[in-house]
């Protein structure tokens, strides 16, 4: 059974001034997110990602469709019991939001005290889970003297206090530098593998989903357009939206723009071969090729590895005889995908 | 200067006054303050806990009595005085009006800091399951402390400024002492002398306050 499924949620907010229009942030959006998966959200700003990821701990009222987490309907509840729910899923945010009047600690501890622990059971877990981060030495320390990544892993900390198997991430890595933003995916890949945790992650940025996604779903306009594991959309991105953020991580197939530099700098025909983990694999392409005898340069493109399976477009300048380069390219086709530029 | 020796007992019991009067307005009127403070952020549209008859009431008396002048202020509300504390003059009856007047400023100022708590703080807190009353006891308050003491601080130093008016209408004090023995009889040392003293009080109280934010900002 899925964690997390929503079906035909619509979050839609009332008319601003006389005669405007309702705007409508979340449409019609039907999701499942099974437990241990890392499921990746992603679009541009206004896409309505981060009003989708509010009405699955119900921050935000859902105004149509029904979100059931862990099977327990959650659109109408009252107030009193979505405080109830809240408990159970953790959220870390893009400016973190710690409490800048609460010690590393005090801030940790502050959902335990909400979900009604005791003092001596706050102590002890607040120790293991600043272990956990890595932040044990920072317990005293307040959030002004701590650096953007280190913010981020007392984030991680107090979301995971009450050992919530939900944990959502608002472009939780969008305000830190490259580098940081790795160190906070491993912990949540971490998160993930270590305690089981499903991890909802929304993001305007490709290579966060390619690091730590296994699902991604591609929001525009406030609806869901494509969706499915991250290989897929990764290697064969359907939709135009789509294709555009791939494209800011996978070097595909070049831009006519592109083409024409390639063309003036290299002589031949210029060939696109894409491949996907099952299709032909490269050594036999080129196999093939050096057995025409024919002369070829690599001149764009690459190959992407996710979760242990690759693909790719590889652009080639081929030279050599038009029939010869026919009957190598027709062979290849039969195997993986052959699309020549003219 | 002789006269001022004269009065030395009299000077020290205005001072006292004065302290007095600061102090119960300040004790009174920052808890009212306070409180309506709290109401006043709770209540606004997209607050805690939205209530748009209870912002709206609030927002309009606030905005009726906070800018009369206080000495007329004091005149107008005399027979309410005389009513529940049961005189209309002296420092009691002071008190009564100071602590009005006080609690309606109070109110704005406390109002003012607890919207500067970042919105994403509380998000969090919510996100995190905790109430809107807990969220203002334990978050939105902690957040906002330096800032509150800095805002009580400087009201605290308009206090003293009306109890020296309150002198003028029925009350004891520095003001009162001023006026009476220094103003109307002629002798400017006592008149500077009660003016000093004022001077002082006002600035250790606020070398207190910014003492205390310091502390609690940490900076």
């Amino acid at each position: 059974m899925a964690l997390v499924a929503l079906k035909n949620v619509t979050k839609a907010y009332p008319p601003q001034g006389r005669d405007g229009a309702e705007i409508v942030a979340v449409d019609d959006v039907t999701l499942d997110i099974e437990p241990g998966d890392v499921y990746g959200i992603i679009g541009y700003s206004g896409a309505g990602k981060s009003t989708l990821l509010r009405l699955v701990n119900a921050l935000e009222p859902a105004t149509a469709g029904s979100i059931e987490i862990d099977g327990r309907e959650i659109v109408g509840l009252p107030e009193r019991e979505l405080r109830g729910i809240r408990l159970g899923i953790g959220m870390i945010f893009q400016q973190f939001n710690l409490f800048g009047a609460k010690t590393v600690a005090g801030n940790i501890a502050y959902p335990l005290k909400v979900a009604g622990w005791s003092k001596a059971e706050i102590e002890p877990r607040v120790a293991e889970l600043l272990e956990f981060v890595g932040l044990a030495e920072k317990a005293k320390a307040f959030p002004d003297q701590l650096s953007g990544g280190q913010k981020q892993r007392v984030g991680i900390a107090r979301a995971l206090a009450t050992s919530p198997r939900l944990l959502l991430a608002d472009e939780a890595t969008s305000a830190l530098d490259p580098d940081t933003t790795q160190e906070v995916l491993e912990l949540l890949k971490r998160v993930n593998r270590e305690f089981g945790v499903t991890i909802i992650v929304i993001t305007h940025e490709m290579d966060v989903i390619q690091s730590i996604a296994t699902k991604v779903a591609v929001m525009d306009g406030g609806r869901v357009i494509e969706n499915g594991e991250v290989f897929d959309v990764f290697s064969r991105p359907r939709n135009a939206s789509s294709q555009r953020f791939v494209a800011t991580v996978v070097k595909g197939v070049p831009s006519p723009a592109e083409l024409a530099v390639l063309r003036e700098r290299h002589e031949g025909r210029i060939v696109t071969i894409s491949f996907r983990d099952s299709d032909a694999s490269q050594a036999q392409v080129f196999v093939e090729l050096a057995n025409a005898g024919l002369d070829f340069e690599l001149v764009y493109g690459g190959i992407n590895d996710i979760q242990g399976r690759a693909f790719g477009h590889l652009t080639l300048a081929i030279r050599g005889a038009d029939a010869s380069i026919d009957s190598v390219l027709a062979s290849i086709a039969s195997r993986a995908e052959v699309t020549e530029a003219r | 200067m002789d006269r001022l020796f004269e009065l030395g007992p009299d000077f020290w019991t205005a001072a006292f006054e004065t302290l007095y009067m600061v102090a119960l307005t300040l004790l009174i009127g920052g808890a009212i303050g306070l409180v309506l403070g709290i109401v006043l952020y709770a209540s606004r549209a997209g607050g805690l806990m939205p209530n748009p008859i209870v912002y709206n009431v609030l927002n309009v008396v606030i905005n009726f009595f906070r800018p009369i002048p206080f000495i007329i202020f004091i005149a107008a509300v005399q027979p309410l005085a005389r009513y529940v504390i049961g005189i209309g003059i002296g420092n009691d009856a002071m008190i009564f009006s100071l602590s009005i007047a006080a609690s309606f400023a109070i109110s704005r100022i406390v109002e003012q800091n607890l919207v500067t708590v970042s919105p994403g703080v509380i998000e969090a807190a919510r996100a995190m399951g905790a109430g809107p009353v807990r969220i203002l006891r334990t978050v939105v308050i902690p957040e906002a402390l330096g800032p509150l003491i800095l805002g009580y601080t400087f009201i605290v130093v308009a206090i003293v400024d009306m109890t020296a008016m309150a002198g003028f209408i029925g009350g004891g004090g520095l003001g009162n002492f001023a006026l009476v023995y220094g103003y109307r009889q002629f002798e400017p040392a006592i008149t500077w002398a009660a003016l000093l003293l004022i001077v002082v009080f006002v600035q250790a109280l606020q070398f207190l306050g910014n003492w205390l934010a310091r502390k609690v900002m940490r900076r």
